[in-house]
């Protein structure tokens, strides 16, 4: 990785811990970040998992800041192995250089050659042998003081992340766990100052009582109820399980229901059906399952049943690499159904906009009377972060229903000024009505007369394609000549590159889009206004989203592209190189 | 927020004894698509029959179905309908009855669309036990694709996509029904409305997932099941709520037993949302550092 030729607007430090599955790296992480939140830091962190079930690799990314942070740095300041089991495997996604510390264990050995390439500094802890001085004391507790006091977090702020995440596991386990942390923390101190001191976080003002710790599947979640989701149906699918696993609990409480499915063609019907019934609804799935689900989507799109699909996307094709991100799901959401099927695609710009996305998502849907696929992906929906709470969006699920009528009467699919008809769901007297996915005319009877599929699909276009969906369509930041264009878990980089070289005078503003179908082509063209050159950013091995933005806009004559598959995340160093 | 969720789903009617309506005022006026002869007009006049003798409102029943001719049958009702995809009626008739316990929801299909590409929801919908009723129209074929065999088609049935018969061992539904854990088996034939009528409204009333296989011939590409009328009998034993009988039973029956052959006491699934005020804020609290 080459060193960053312009200045980073933010001081921040950048951590990982890596071991074997069982060690604790990823408990350790999370500790981290929120001792790190307590002393009044923002922060992020991901993980890099193999595909085992139990043991394999860990890696916990860490960067803390100031200011809010929403990707991974260019290269890591430190990192603290409890073992080497494999870690090359990931070395690819931790980049060190010379002014990188590594702190290894000498019972793990030596650090494999894509690590030592880099030629960090070394430095030996010996947490095991720490952690086996203490009666039930673990290897892991004692990184986190090595880490802690490296990174300069505060002794009182990583006691109580202690305690907040080992306190339920009884006194002993505690005491063991601070012990470490303090022999570690002792440890890592007698290396001295090992992180550049202008890289060490300070603590902000801001109180840490009010700030959240999420991940963008909580938030997710979260958004969905605030929408107004009050059914789920589930089947699991990594890396989307967390969404379910969430509302599992959190949707009795709110008076809804979550059912686990026999399969994921069984869940996206389950949801049609509550949301034929009145009832706001969602399922939550990633690549393999959205495909199953695609004719369902159609159905719902033919009988205009609104629902919500959140896809958090991960490598592809096939069961391609379950446990890491790829945007590769851009081109299925958008083009996947069969026949002209208008709907929407959203797609959350960072992990606490996971949240809002969402709960727009559910909005939209309810008041369109069509199905919304929000397209998350594996860093997004797995990432921790600490936000700032996010506002109540005043979008709440709200449906056209018709008053109680005649029988014979109402007209289910009425051409009306916006396309959307009111909706009637069963127990309405005199509305009864077949909700097909037949072509059919005004009352939904099955009809194959071709002024019917004409007007109906123009009303199912137009309803679309003429709502003001405002200014959350895109999130549009700064000005100049250049734009990067870019979507889902690229902008937080992107923003981060935007801003690193106007602090080297470059002036470039940045266009996330939100809503990806309907297309805005006239919104993105008024975004670029005045661009000479635009530089599109995105995980994706085709470019799917250029190809997107070409079947839809006019783009000036410039345009570069930053595209590559996932699962290694675009570094805001690349970004600003690209863009400079 | 919870307000707008009420207004897209009425509260219930109040609890009055509905006036009792004609079996007609529950189809619709749309005619229905099916062969004359077919054995589906009688399914549909035995379902109607049967929601008048419950005497439900038809605003209160929801007919969910998927694909082929038996799938028709929403449209031909005055009742709420949905008419899906292939396969999949099972599933949107759960996420239906799971969020709106309040409706009578029956499901209608056909051979195909239940046991073989919806295959896998009619085991867990049997499993599951939601209370639905799921009406069958069994009659060994794929009609609207014009006759291909079914997996309940008898062995040598000669087609032109098997030529000869497919050589395989038909399905058997009701079997397989009580084995993945169905409340009520129970076997009609069209030909005897009156009789469908009873068992359907059984299969309503009674709580848990219903299955009732309706032997529904198929006149135009089936024409040897017109001996249908000549085959079937009242099962010669009483109903019995001991699955081992039923088994034993539904295992070395011919077939063209009629009657309701099992009806068990399983608790139907139905979750019970436990709803409190101030749960949204509860939740949001729960990520506050």
């Amino acid at each position: 990785m080459p060193d960053a030729p312009h200045p980073r607007p933010l001081k921040t430090v950048s951590l990982a811990l890596v071991g074997s599955g069982g060690a604790g790296v990823l408990t350790a992480g999370a500790i981290l970040l929120d001792a790190a939140a307590r002393a009044g830091l923002y922060g992020l962190l991901t993980r890099s998992v193999g595909p085992q079930i139990r043991g394999g690799e860990a890696a916990a990314l860490l960067r803390l800041s100031p200011g809010p942070v929403g990707c991974h740095d260019d290269r890591f300041d430190l990192l603290v192995a409890l073992d080497w089991q494999n870690a090359e495997r990931f070395a690819a996604e931790i980049p060190l250089d010379s002014g990188s510390l590594v702190v290894t264990d000498p019972a793990a050995g030596e650090i494999p050659p894509a690590l030592a390439a880099a030629a960090p500094r070394v430095a030996a802890v010996a947490m095991q042998k720490i952690a086996k001085a203490i009666p039930r004391g673990r290897p892991n507790m004692a990184a986190v003081g090595v880490a802690a006091g490296l990174a300069g977090l505060p002794e009182a702020a990583v006691a109580e992340a202690i305690r907040r995440a080992i306190g339920a596991k009884g006194g002993e386990a505690l005491a063991a766990s601070l012990k470490a942390a303090d022999e570690g923390r002792a440890a890592a101190a007698a290396l001295g100052p090992r992180l550049g001191a202008n890289e060490e976080p300070r603590a902000s003002r801001a109180a840490q009582g009010g700030r959240w710790i999420i991940t963008g599947n909580e938030a997710a979640g979260l958004g969905a109820v605030r929408g107004g989701v009050r059914f789920a149906a589930a089947y699991p699918i990594t890396p989307a399980t967390e969404i379910l696993e969430w509302l599992a609990p959190a949707l009795p409480k709110v008076g809804g229901t979550l059912v686990q499915a026999e399969d994921e063609l069984a869940s996206v019907n389950m949801a049609i059906g509550a949301a034929y019934g009145g009832t706001p609804a969602l399922t939550a799935t990633s690549g393999p399952g959205l495909a199953l689900m695609i004719e369902s989507l159609g159905l719902a799109v033919a009988s205009e049943i609104p629902l919500v699909v959140i896809d958090v996307m991960r490598g592809g094709p096939s069961t391609g690499i379950p446990t890491k991100s790829e945007q590769g799901d851009l081109n299925i959401a958008v083009y996947g159904m069969h026949g002209d099927a208008p709907h929407l695609v959203l797609a959350p710009t960072g992990v606490g906009d996971c949240l809002f996305t969402t709960q727009w998502a559910v909005h939209l849907a309810e008041k369109l009377q069509t199905p919304a696929i929000v397209l998350s992906d594996q860093f997004l929906g797995q990432a921790r972060a600490v936000i700032d709470p996010p506002p109540a969006f005043a979008l709440a699920a709200s449906r056209a229903a018709p008053a109680p009528g005649e029988r014979g009467a109402y007209r289910r699919y009425a051409e009306t000024p916006s396309g959307v008809s009111p909706m009637a769901v069963p127990g309405i007297p005199g509305c009864q009505y077949t909700a097909d996915g037949l072509e059919h005319g005004e009352r939904g009877t099955p009809s194959s007369r071709a002024e019917d599929h004409r007007a109906q699909m123009e009303k199912r276009r137009a309803k679309l394609a003429d709502h003001d969906y405002g200014e959350a369509w895109a999130d549009i930041e700064g000005e100049g000549e250049i734009a990067v264009v870019t979507w889902g878990s690229c902008t937080a980089a992107a923003r981060e590159a935007v801003a690193r070289v106007a602090a080297s005078g470059i002036e470039a503003r940045l266009v996330a889009v939100r809503l990806l179908s309907p297309a805005q082509p006239a919104r993105l063209a008024a975004a670029l206004a005045g661009v000479r050159r635009v530089l599109i950013v995105e995980q994706s091995h085709s470019a799917q989203f250029h190809r997107y933005l070409r079947a839809h806009t006019e783009l000036p004559r410039t345009v570069d592209v930053l595209h590559r598959p996932g699962p290694l995340p675009f570094r805001p160093v690349e970004i600003a190189a690209a863009l400079a | 927020m919870t307000a707008s969720i009420a207004a897209a789903a009425p509260e219930p009617a109040a609890p009055e004894a509905p006036a009792p309506r004609p079996p007609a005022d529950y189809k619709s006026d749309i005619k229905p698509v099916w062969c004359p002869g077919c054995g589906d007009y009688s399914v549909l006049t035995s379902l109607a029959m049967a929601l008048s003798a419950l005497a439900l409102p038809p605003e209160r029943v929801a007919v969910v179905s998927g694909i082929g001719c038996s799938s028709r049958m929403p449209a031909y009702l005055n009742t709420y309908g949905f008419h899906g995809v292939h396969g999949r009626a099972l599933p949107v008739a759960t996420g239906i009855k799971l969020s709106r316990p309040e409706l009578t929801v029956v499901v209608a299909g056909g051979d195909g669309d239940g046991f073989s590409i919806g295959g896998n929801h009619f085991l867990h919908a049997c499993r599951r036990n939601v209370d639905l009723a799921y009406l069958v129209m069994d009659n060994r074929v794929y009609g609207m694709t014009k006759g291909q065999p079914s997996p309940t088609t008898e062995p040598e049935w000669d087609s032109d996509l098997a030529p000869g018969g497919t050589g395989l061992r038909p399905f058997n539904p009701l079997a397989i029904a009580l084995a993945a854990g169905a409340n009520m088996v129970a076997r009609c034939f069209s030909g005897d409305p009156a009789r469908t009528a009873a068992v359907i409204a059984e299969a309503i009333r009674h709580p848990g997932f219903s299955f009732v296989e309706i032997l529904s011939p198929c006149v135009t590409f089936r024409p040897d099941e017109r001996e249908w009328r000549d085959k079937v009998r009242p099962a010669p034993v009483t109903e019995t709520n001991d699955p081992a009988r039923a088994a034993r039973r539904l295992m070395t029956d011919d077939g063209f037993n009629l009657g309701i052959l099992y009806r068990g006491d399983r608790r139907p699934y139905q979750p019970r949302p436990d709803a409190s005020p101030d749960a949204l804020a509860a939740l949001e609290h729960s990520f506050a550092i």
